[in-house]
């Protein structure tokens, strides 16, 4: 098994054990965090979950950030990418903040 | 301090407040403020990955920071402007479309990630390979998929699919995912075939989305939402980057169980809304043949309202269609003003998504203390006089519970026909969303109000006021 040492000695320069720890965690935190939600609020924390995943933003910067300057090919994708990635940044957060605008003038 | 202990630091609180954000947003006191921290802590990621960044060179050990600023800020600027304009500019009724929308732009980001990394740094190791793979697939999926549900929100594109279809996508699943471990076992002489991955992922996506109802894309989203999750953590993966695969993660098992609680909401598994179960069924429900309907007058309605105690409107999509939430709140006020205790049953998937109409409410300053939910209202409704409801149709429709062979057997509805009166407002005699005959309109003690909801309520409150 060829294949899977690589694979393990691939994980292991990642440091396997810390990425397991994250992953474990964040994933219970996502349920746990969704599991008591009224659902009056299922829509706007819907388009906030939407808003933080526009996370890959910062992946395409440091994509396009080490990208040859002569390298028009990937700078153009790259360039794509993160106006792509800043739209769902931005969309998400305006459009859950407008959503949740509703529910507060109505406090007053 | 080293720059990249700072840079770790940034990362620390952005998902710190990835975590307390959205803890925040799941309460309605802290959800506003729950939204700014999360927005906050992204923004320190952001700036925090342009300033810090740095790329080890493990070859020769050199070290090099991020370049190719202008272009960066550049984008980020397009983007920014963009996001915010269109994120203001749209109707609250057609939220759901534009979270469909930003959505396929993160899933396409995730992919575009991919195809340059590939391009760029031509990686070796089967496992970084594999990684890159299939966060191009789950990103390009995400991507045609959103797309596809935006298309169908907006109610351009039509329900397409056969039971070949069904067999078609799942043997391309298979064969992408073959593909995927088979060119990360090679080297650059495969790299091309990222295309062909890329391609067939673009064309599942499209496939997926295509036979699934128009009612059911909310669950389609909030599932492509938990994608883009994934495919964020999978770039998480890949750059060794902590706060991708929190957020990441935190959004693929959260939108997982948000898309497993609106399956419960309408008593269907995920595997039935997925595999397009519902509109291919061409199941129709009983037939109303031969059953009539009554029509009532404006005039008639406004005096029934008046003289009633106890009144109680279902909303429904064609309230939002119409516009009509701010009438409807101003129907609602001149009845209270005649002594009519007046409240809302909004349904669990009423509108287009779970709390959609919540919101739409909310924007028309109906008081939150009237909006019932469906198990506190269903109680309540034979003690009530009269049932408006405006615009909605399945979630009233008694063949949820009595008739075994309809699509929409088994889901809970609000028991309109179990009230003493019940108005129902609606353009025409068309069948609701899920494609299905309803029997509350032909029951004895409903009378139909025909015309579009706004109109009918404006001439309804000019009644009530003139009596």
């Amino acid at each position: 098994m060829i294949l899977l040492s690589e694979f393990q000695g691939f994980l292991t320069s990642l440091d396997i054990w810390d990425i397991c720890f994250i992953l474990l965690l964040a994933i219970f935190l996502g349920i746990e965090v969704i599991s008591n939600v009224p659902a009056i609020l299922h829509t706007p924390l819907m388009s906030g979950a939407n808003a933080i995943h526009g996370v890959v933003i910062i992946g395409s910067i440091i994509v396009m950030g080490h990208t040859a300057p002569d390298n028009y090919f990937a700078l153009t994708l790259g360039f794509l990418a993160v106006v792509l990635g800043t739209l769902n940044v931005v969309g998400g957060f305006v459009v859950t903040n407008r959503m949740l605008q509703m529910f507060k003038k109505k406090k007053q | 301090m080293a720059i990249s202990d700072i840079l770790k630091i940034c990362y620390l609180l952005g998902s710190l407040s990835f975590i307390v954000g959205l803890k925040m947003l799941s309460r309605p006191d802290s959800a506003k403020r729950g939204n700014l921290f999360a927005a906050f802590g992204m923004t320190v990621a952001i700036i925090g990955t342009v300033l810090f960044h740095e790329n080890v060179n493990h070859a020769t050990g050199e070290v090099s920071r991020i370049g190719n600023l202008p272009y960066i800020f550049g984008a980020i600027a397009i983007g920014t402007i963009t996001g915010y304009l269109s994120a203001m500019k749209v109707k609250m009724t057609a939220m759901p479309q534009m979270v469909s929308l930003f959505n396929g732009m993160g899933g396409a980001c995730a992919a575009l990630i991919s195809l340059v990394e590939m391009d760029t740094h031509h990686p070796q190791e089967f496992g970084l390979r594999f990684i890159i793979f299939l966060g191009l697939m789950i990103g390009t999926v995400s991507f045609t998929g959103s797309m596809i549900a935006f298309g169908k929100l907006e109610e351009k594109i039509k329900d397409y699919g056969s039971k070949i279809q069904q067999v078609i996508n799942n043997l391309l699943v298979f064969a992408i995912l073959g593909l995927i471990i088979y060119i990360a076992q090679g080297d650059a002489t495969t790299d091309p075939l990222i295309w062909v991955v890329f391609a067939a992922s673009a064309v599942y996506g499209i496939l997926f989305v295509m036979p699934i109802g128009g009612a059911d894309m909310p669950v389609v989203i909030s599932l492509l939402n938990s994608f883009t999750g994934i495919a964020a953590a999978l770039g998480g993966f890949m750059y060794d980057n902590q706060v991708m695969l929190t957020g990441g993660i935190l959004v693929g098992s959260a939108g997982t169980i948000l898309t497993i609680l609106m399956c419960k909401a309408m008593n269907r598994s995920l595997w039935n809304v997925v595999s397009g179960a519902f509109s291919a069924s061409g199941a129709s429900g009983k037939s109303t043949e031969g059953l009539s309907i009554s029509e009532i007058n404006v005039t008639d309605a406004a005096i029934l309202c008046a003289y009633s105690q106890r009144v109680t409107i279902v909303p429904g999509y064609g309230l939002a269609v119409a516009q009509a939430q701010h009438t409807c709140h101003e129907f609602e006020k001149v009845l209270e003003q005649k002594g009519v205790e007046v409240t809302y049953a909004v349904h669990p998937v009423a509108g287009r998504m779970p709390g959609h109409m919540n919101v739409l409410l909310a924007e028309a300053d109906v008081p939150y203390p009237k909006l019932k939910e469906m198990d506190e209202v269903n109680p309540q409704l034979p003690n009530t006089d009269v049932v408006i409801v405006i615009g909605a149709n399945d979630v009233v429709n008694p063949a949820a519970e009595t008739d075994p062979s309809s699509p929409i057997y088994g889901m809970p509805i609000i028991k309109a026909n179990t009230a003493k009166n019940v108005i129902v407002m609606k353009r025409s005699m068309g069948k609701g969303y899920a494609g299905i005959e309803n029997e509350l309109f032909y029951d004895k003690k409903t009378r139909m109000l025909f015309g579009d909801a706004k109109v009918s309520l404006e001439k309804l409150i000019t009644e009530l006021k003139s009596a």
